[in-house]
C-alpha cells in the first residue's frame, strides 16, 4: 500500500512537473502576446513596453517559470492577466461547476451503461444486445458538442423545458442550479456511456462463461440473481479501468461543452485563457486537469482493491 | 376548465349532499362553494393579469457577447469594457450622446482658446466617485495624467498627446496646455479611454471599477456576469437612473442568445449576435428588433508595401471586382450598409462613395491587364475566425475568380495571432477586420500600422483637421479624406455593420444607434 501511494506520487510529481513546462513553452512559442491582446490596434509601440513591464512579460521565460513554479510550492498559483484577480478563487468557482458537472455525467453514464451492458451480455443476440449496440455505435460515432447542440434545438429552442444555456449559480437554488447542468451532463455522458456499455457486454458475457457462472447456475440460483449478484460484480474491474481512462476525456469534453452550453466552468475558463494567451490562468488550469486525471486514476486503483478481495492480500 | 371543475364540485357537493339529506341548508353550501371558488379562480385571473403593471420592474437583465476582460476602460482596448462601463459606472469630462454628438458631462462648460492651444473646463460641482472621494480638477487632472504618463497604458494614449501641461487653480476649474491645435481632443475625451477615475480607487477598477456615473459596481462573476446597482447619490439631480439593478450576462452562442430572449432569460440583447437569426424574432408578441448603426466598419486590409498590391491598379480592380451588395447578403443577411471609404454615414461630413469604383467586371480585368496582370494572380486572406470575415472573404473569393483572381482563405486567431502576424509583423497580403473605433480614418496616416499606406497628401488633411475646431471646416476637409481613400483603395472598402438591437417591448431608452460602442442605461426604463 505504501510503495504503491509512494510511486503514484512521484508520478504524479514528474508528470506535473513536465506538464507544466510543456505548456509554458507552448504558451510562449503561440503568436500573439497578452499585451497587445489587451491594448488592441491603437497601442503605440512604448504603450505595449509599459504593459509588458507591468506584467513581467519582459522577463525571460524560464525566469517566469521559476517565479510562478515557486508561487505554486508557496500555495499562490498567481494572477490572471486578463482579469487581474488571484487564479486561485477564479479557479474554486469554476469547480463549483465543473465539479459537479463531471460527477454527474460519471453518474449518468454508469446509470445507464452498467445496466443496459450486462442486459445485453445476459441476452446476447437478443433485444437489449441490438438496442445495445446501436445505442454505442451512434455514441462511439457522434461527438458529445453535436448531441449537445441538438438537445438544445429539442429541449430548449423547441419545447422549452430547459434552459438553452448559463448557469445560474448555486445561489439561485439547487434545482435551477441541477437543471442547467443536466442537458450538459447528458452530452458528457452519452459518448463516455457509449464506451462503458461496450466494456461492460465484453466484461459481462466473460464472466458468464466462467465457472463461478455454472456452479452457481447449478446450485439453483436463478438466472438473474446469477448475472447480478455474481457474473456483474466479477465484471467490474475492466469497467472500472476504462472509467478511470475516460475521466481524461471528460474533462477534454467539459471544454466543448461547457462553451457550447456557456457554463462558466473549468474547461471555459481554459478556453478563455487560451485565447487571450493568460499564461498563468492556463497553466494552473492545466495543473489541476493534470492532476485530477492523476488523482482519479489513483481512485480507481484503489478501488480495485475495494471490488476485488483476491488483490487485497498481495499488499 | 370550468366544466371540469363543476363536475367535481357537484360530485363532492353530491356526496357531502346525501350526507347531508336532512339539513335543509346543503344546496345553500353548495352555492357558496360554488362562489367562493369562482371567486378563487378570478381573483387569481384578475391578480394574473395585473402582476407586471402593479410591481413596475425596475431590473433590467442585458444579454452580451464577449464578456469584457477587466472593468477599466482607461488601460485596456477591448470594447465590451466600456460597453459595460462607460456612462454607467465611468463618466468622462465630456460625453458623447446618441446622434454621436458631444454634449457636457462632469465639466459643464469649456472655453478654447482662439489659437487653439489652451482648454478652460469648468467642472461640476459637488460631484462624488461611489466611494465618497470628491470629483474635483486635481482629481480630473490626475486621470488625465495618469493617461498620458510615461508608465500609461492606456489604449488611446495618443489622444493626450498634444496635452504638455494641466494647470488646476481651483477646485472647479481645469485647463489643458496644448502643443498644438487638436480639433479632436474634445470628442476624444467623451470616449471610454478618457473617462475620470479617482485617485484613491483607481488602481482598483480592472476589478471593481469606482466612478461617478448613476450605476454603481456591486459584483463580477467572472465567466457569467456583471451586476451593477443604481447610484442612489448620483450628482445629477435630473439624469438618475430609473433601474435599480442592472446585470448583464455574457453569452457567446447565438442560439443559445436567441432561447435566452425568447425563455426571458434575459430582456434584451443590444447586440445580437446573428443576422441569420434576426427573422426567427419575426411576430414574437414579447420582443421586438431594432436595426440600427454602429461605427463596425468592415475592410478589407491590403498590405500596400507587397507586390501586387502595391500597384493602385490592382487594388482599384479587386475592388471592381466586388459587388458590395453581394458581399453584404452572403454575409450580414442583407443587413448592411455599403460603404465607398473608410467612413460611415453617421460620421460628419459623410461623401457615399461607393460609385467611386463601380463593380464592374470587365473593366476590372482591363485594370489588372494594365497593370501586368492579364492572367490573374494568387494570394491569400488571413481572415480571423469572427463570422462576417470568413461569410464575406468566401463571397469575394468567387467575385474575384471571375476576373481570374485566386484567393486562398487562411483562418487566423483574433485577436492573438491576427494582431501577431498583421498588426505586428505586417507579414500578410490581405486581411479582413471589422475596425470597431469611431472616426478612425486617420488610421491610414499613421506610421507604422498595418496597411503600409503612405501618401502625404492624406496624412496633410490629417494634419490639418487637428488644427481647427470649426465643425464645417473638419467636415470638408475629412470629405477629401474619404475621395482619397475611395480612389486609393489601400483596403476594400466593404460595409458598416448594422447594430442588431432585440429587446422586450416594455423595455424603453436603449440606444438604437451605436455611435461609440456602449450600452448607456442612464435613462432606460420599464413602460408600465
Amino acid at each position: 500500500m505504501i510503495t504503491l501511494l509512494s510511486r503514484r506520487l512521484v508520478g504524479l510529481i514528474v508528470t506535473l512537473a513536465v506538464v507544466s513546462l510543456l505548456i509554458f513553452a507552448v504558451m510562449d512559442l503561440l503568436p500573439g502576446d497578452q499585451a497587445s491582446i489587451m491594448l488592441g490596434t491603437s497601442a503605440a509601440p512604448e504603450t505595449l513596453a509599459s504593459l509588458r513591464h507591468e506584467l513581467g512579460l519582459d522577463q525571460p521565460l524560464l525566469w517566469r517559470y521559476g517565479e510562478w513554479l515557486a508561487g505554486v510550492f508557496r500555495g499562490n498559483l498567481g494572477q490572471s492577466y486578463t482579469y487581474g484577480v488571484p487564479v486561485a478563487g477564479l479557479i474554486l468557482e469554476r469547480l463549483a461547476v465543473t465539479l459537479p458537472l463531471a460527477l454527474m455525467a460519471i453518474m449518468l453514464s454508469v446509470a445507464i451503461a452498467i445496466p443496459l451492458g450486462a442486459l445485453a451480455a445476459a441476452h446476447r443476440g437478443g433485444l437489449p444486445d441490438a438496442v445495445a449496440s446501436i445505442f454505442s455505435q451512434m455514441g462511439i460515432a457522434v461527438a458529445g458538442f453535436w448531441v449537445a447542440l441538438l438537445l438544445i434545438m429539442l429541449f430548449s429552442t423547441a419545447l422549452g423545458w430547459m434552459p438553452a444555456g448559463g448557469f445560474p449559480g448555486w445561489n439561485a437554488g439547487f434545482l435551477p442550479a441541477l437543471k442547467a447542468l443536466l442537458m450538459p451532463a447528458v452530452a458528457l455522458a452519452f459518448p463516455q456511456a457509449a464506451v462503458l456499455t461496450r466494456v461492460t457486454r465484453s466484461a459481462v458475457l466473460e464472466t458468464l462463461h466462467e465457472d463461478f457462472t455454472r456452479t452457481a447456475l447449478a446450485k439453483g440460483l436463478s438466472k438473474r440473481r446469477v448475472l447480478w449478484r455474481h457474473s456483474v460484480p466479477n465484471a467490474l474491474v475492466p469497467v472500472l479501468t476504462i472509467l478511470g481512462l475516460q475521466f481524461t476525456f471528460l474533462v477534454a469534453g467539459a471544454v466543448l461543452v461547457e462553451n457550447v452550453f456557456n457554463l462558466p466552468g473549468l474547461g471555459r475558463l481554459a478556453y478563455q485563457a487560451l485565447s487571450q494567451r493568460d499564461i498563468i490562468v492556463m497553466q494552473d488550469v492545466i495543473l489541476l486537469f493534470a492532476g485530477l486525471v492523476i488523482v482519479m486514476n489513483f481512485i480507481v486503483d484503489l478501488s480495485y482493491l475495494a471490488i476485488d478481495p483476491r488483490l487485497r492480500k498481495g499488499i | 376548465m370550468t366544466s371540469w371543475l363543476r363536475k367535481v364540485i357537484a360530485t363532492a357537493a353530491g356526496r357531502q349532499g346525501n350526507k347531508l339529506m336532512k339539513v335543509s341548508r346543503a344546496p345553500s353550501a353548495l352555492l357558496a362553494r360554488r362562489f367562493y371558488l369562482g371567486a378563487a379562480v378570478s381573483v387569481g385571473l384578475v391578480l394574473l393579469g395585473q402582476t407586471p403593471a402593479e410591481a413596475a420592474k425596475t431590473t433590467l437583465t442585458l444579454g452580451m457577447t464577449v464578456e469584457p476582460t477587466g472593468l477599466d476602460p482607461t488601460i485596456a482596448a477591448p470594447v465590451a469594457i466600456g460597453q459595460v462601463t462607460w456612462q454607467n459606472v465611468f463618466e468622462g469630462l465630456v460625453t458623447i450622446d446618441e446622434t454621436g454628438k458631444i454634449q457636457p458631462q462632469l465639466a459643464k462648460s469649456w472655453e478654447v482658446s482662439p489659437d487653439g492651444l489652451t482648454y478652460t473646463f469648468k467642472l461640476q460641482s459637488g460631484v462624488k466617485f461611489h466611494d465618497g472621494e470628491a470629483f474635483d480638477s486635481a482629481a480630473a487632472k490626475f486621470a488625465l495624467d495618469r493617461a498620458r504618463g510615461a508608465d500609461s497604458v492606456n489604449p488611446q494614449k495618443r489622444f493626450f498627446a498634444s496635452i504638455t501641461s494641466i494647470e488646476t487653480p481651483d477646485p472647479e476649474t481645469l485647463v489643458l496646455h496644448l502643443s498644438a491645435p487638436t480639433g479632436s481632443l474634445l470628442y476624444w475625451l467623451g470616449w471610454p479611454a478618457s473617462v475620470m477615475v479617482g485617485p484613491k480607487s483607481a488602481a482598483g477598477d480592472k476589478t471593481t471599477p469606482v466612478g461617478t456615473g448613476p450605476f454603481k459596481f456591486v459584483n463580477w462573476a467572472k465567466g457569467d456576469k456583471v451586476e451593477l446597482a443604481r447610484n442612489a447619490d448620483y450628482w445629477s439631480k435630473d439624469a438618475t437612473a430609473k433601474l435599480d439593478k442592472v446585470t448583464f450576462r455574457f453569452i457567446a452562442d447565438p442560439q443559445a442568445q436567441a432561447a435566452a430572449l425568447k425563455s426571458g432569460d434575459v430582456d434584451a440583447i443590444p447586440e445580437f449576435a446573428a443576422p441569420e437569426l434576426m427573422s426567427s424574432f419575426d411576430g414574437d408578441a414579447k420582443l421586438t428588433t431594432k436595426i440600427g448603426n454602429t461605427e463596425l466598419k468592415v475592410v478589407a486590409g491590403m498590405n500596400n508595401a507587397k507586390k501586387p498590391f502595391d500597384d493602385k491598379r490592382v487594388r482599384q480592380a479587386l475592388m471592381m471586382a466586388i459587388d458590395r451588395k453581394t458581399v453584404i447578403d452572403g454575409a450580414w443577411s442583407g443587413l448592411g450598409t455599403a460603404i465607398g471609404s473608410h467612413y460611415t454615414p453617421n460620421d460628419p461630413g459623410y461623401v457615399d462613395l461607393t460609385g467611386a469604383l463601380p463593380y464592374d467586371p470587365e473593366k476590372a480585368k482591363a485594370l489588372l491587364a494594365e497593370a501586368g496582370y492579364p492572367d490573374g494572380f494568387t494570394f491569400t486572406i488571413k481572415s480571423p475566425q469572427m463570422a462576417y470575415a470568413p461569410r464575406s472573404a468566401q463571397v469575394m473569393q468567387a467575385m474575384l475568380a471571375e476576373i481570374g483572381v485566386t484567393m486562398n482563405i487562411e483562418p487566423t486567431e483574433f485577436p492573438a495571432k491576427w494582431v501577431q502576424d498583421v498588426m505586428k509583423d505586417r507579414a500578410y497580403e490581405m486581411t479582413i477586420v471589422a475596425h470597431a473605433e469611431p472616426l478612425d480614418i486617420d488610421i491610414y496616416a499613421r506610421d507604422p500600422y498595418y496597411f503600409n499606406y503612405k501618401n502625404p497628401a492624406f496624412n496633410d488633411l490629417m494634419k490639418k483637421v487637428q488644427e481647427t475646431s470649426d465643425p464645417v471646416a473638419q467636415a470638408k476637409i475629412f470629405g477629401d479624406a474619404q475621395k482619397i481613400l475611395a480612389e486609393d483603395v489601400p483596403a476594400l472598402y466593404l460595409f458598416v455593420m448594422p447594430k442588431l438591437g432585440v429587446w422586450d417591448k416594455k423595455l424603453k431608452g436603449l440606444w438604437e444607434n451605436e455611435p461609440i460602442p456602449s450600452n448607456v442605461l442612464t435613462n432606460v426604463s420599464w413602460e408600465d
